[in-house]
């Protein structure tokens, strides 16, 4: 049942259109950067773009940071809150479950669809971020005799880099399934997909005001989106792991118990769509 | 092959079944016939296990639904409250994606077979057409022919030729009867009495919910004692039969007469001419309309 999900996934135009749309915007900032040499201070901007006019190596996290706060949650959310949603829209799900896929299973694989598409999104991103990086921005190749700067202004070596970044990627990756959790729980509960997907917006927004507001400091640390960034500590010499692994660990909760209450919901609902 | 016991279905306050004990047997054309909101799809889901009954049980060829619904599903096709497909796709990439969805058993035989079915209903020719550009009737038989794939003992089939025209409907049908022929049992749901007057051999209607009919269509037409003749000359006829006419309506009698072959010599012995003689039977209509509760469909 996976492989036929992923053949649907791949099928579809539209998740190659959103693969597209998520490259284009870091790779937009990195020419305009190429061109003006205007990069924002130290401090300011999204992460890491200060350091990437010096050094382009670095503009696979920033192109992460670029696309984490909005497009790839934007991104996820489409495809996860179609995924149940849009089977029952169309009419098909009834099909499906008559085949029959148990309920359980054609869960599962819409889960490990979305997984896919989110590793492959983060991938691409990095990948792309690294090659226009390289080849607008300049900088040192990563050989081993050249080390790139951390944020915390000491070197690391190419080798810890090329690890950091992929703790990094493994990291938005983690960070990207809960989103898809909660998008996921959403499509089970509606037949409208876009109501699934803007169900699980509304709910990272709304984490993200929350985060901004200083009564709602005691819930901070429970928000979804409060680590969210937190990937940019694994950037820093040494690497501040605290935050790191705070969010690694509400993540996995979020998504066990979004995923939990999805599984509760789908595998006992009447299937009138 | 499919056998429910006190089968009920509450939506909130609304019954939309209520207690219903079908029993379709092996070899059956079993139309279930019933007014729209009559509560045909609810049954036709919770025997498909799509959609848990309130209360009561259903056995779907031998095995107790949803629980063994794995088992048995397989060998079941259904269609149910019109065609689905994805859009974007053709014809044969969603048969493809359909069977494949079943699991890897059948792979081998799936190329023939997609080939097989869409021969059958007529699809053939579409090609690399995607569905979105699909006529409703040809969204119809590609359901169908979806339906077919695994070369099912047992179809369901609910309003099997809805967006059909004539010609489509009269291929249907035959490709079902043939399907039957060869063994396949089928539990057609419709509202079109002509549809299943003409196709089934057992007949269930719903009403509000309520299985008010389950008998074999033969029992149902059975003859009603009265005879209806067709004559030039009805007002000699009518001397002739003094007081067994119940009804004239122009040229044509209804004659009460067990026996057509008597009054058949009776008239003609008096020099009434016959253009037409036959013994009447009771419609599914009537049938229907009888045991039916009077008044609007809540």
């Amino acid at each position: 049942m996976i492989a036929v999900e992923l053949r649907k996934l791949a099928r579809r135009p539209r998740t190659w259109a959103t693969l597209l749309m998520l490259d284009l915007l870091p790779t937009t900032v990195a020419v305009l950067l190429a061109v003006t040499h205007l990069g924002p201070r130290p401090g300011q901007g999204p992460a890491f773009l200060s350091a990437v006019l010096s050094n382009g190596t670095l503009f696979s996290v920033a192109a992460l940071a670029i696309v984490l706060p909005l497009f790839l949650p934007v991104a996820v959310a489409v495809i996860a809150g179609d995924s149940i949603a849009g089977e029952a829209q169309a009419g098909t799900l009834r099909y499906l479950l008559t085949r029959p896929v148990a309920r359980s299973r054609l869960l599962v694989a819409k889960l490990v669809s979305v997984l896919v598409f989110v590793l492959v999104a983060v991938v691409l991103v990095a990948g792309t971020g690294f090659v226009v990086g390289k080849l607008l921005l300049g900088g040192q190749p990563l050989t081993a005799s050249t080390a790139v700067t951390s944020v915390s202004g000491s070197t690391l070596t190419p080798v810890q880099v090329a690890l950091r970044t992929l703790l990094a990627i493994g990291y938005v990756a983690l960070s990207m399934i809960g989103v898809a959790a909660m998008a996921l729980l959403l499509s089970t509960f509606t037949d409208s997909p876009l109501s699934a997907t803007l169900g699980a917006l509304a709910f990272l927004i709304g984490s993200s005001l929350l985060l901004t507001l200083d009564a709602a400091r005691g819930l901070a640390p429970y928000l979804p989106t409060r680590y969210w960034l937190s990937f940019i500590d694994l950037f820093r010499d040494p690497i501040l792991w605290r935050n790191v692994e705070r969010g690694v660990l509400l993540q996995l909760v979020y998504v066990a118990v979004l995923l939990g209450a999805a599984w509760a919901n789908f595998s006992s609902k009447d299937i009138t769509s | 092959m499919i056998r429910t016991a006190g089968l009920t279905k509450r939506f909130g306050e609304v019954l939309a079944v209520d207690s219903i004990d079908l029993d379709v047997r092996p070899g059956d054309v079993y139309g279930f016939l019933g007014a729209n909101g009559s509560g045909k799809t609810t049954s036709v889901r919770m025997i498909l296990g799509l959609v848990l009954p309130t209360s009561g049980t259903v056995e779907l060829l031998g095995q107790p639904m949803p629980r063994g619904g794995h088992r048995v599903l397989p060998r079941v096709g259904t269609l149910v409250e019109g065609a689905a497909a994805y859009g974007h796709l053709s014809a044969r990439a969603n048969l493809n994606l359909h069977d494949a969805s079943g699991g890897p058993a059948g792979r081998s035989t799936r190329r023939r077979r997609i080939d097989d079915v869409l021969e059958q209903v007529g699809l053939a020719g579409t090609g690399r057409r995607p569905v979105k550009a699909f006529s409703l009737g040809m969204r119809q038989r590609l359901g169908l022919a979806a339906a077919l794939m695994s070369q099912p003992e047992l179809l369901v089939l609910d309003e099997p030729t809805n967006g059909l025209d004539p010609q489509g409907i009269r291929e249907i049908r035959e490709l079902l009867l043939r399907l039957n022929d060869n063994g396949a049992t089928i539990f057609l749901s419709s509202h079109l009495l002509t549809e299943v007057e003409q196709m089934c051999t057992r007949v269930g209607v719903l009403d509000r919910g309520r299985l008010v009919v389950q008998d074999e269509l033969a029992n149902l037409q059975a003859l009603t004692g009265r005879s209806v003749v067709h004559t030039s000359e009805p007002a000699a006829a009518l001397a002739v039969l003094d007081g067994r006419v119940e009804k004239r309506d122009g040229e044509r009698l209804v004659v009460r007469a067990d026996d057509p072959a008597a009054l058949n010599a009776l008239l003609v012995g008096r020099g009434v001419p016959v253009h037409e003689l036959v013994a009447e039977r009771r419609t599914l209509e009537q049938v229907v309309l009888e045991r039916s509760e009077p008044g609007p469909v809540g």
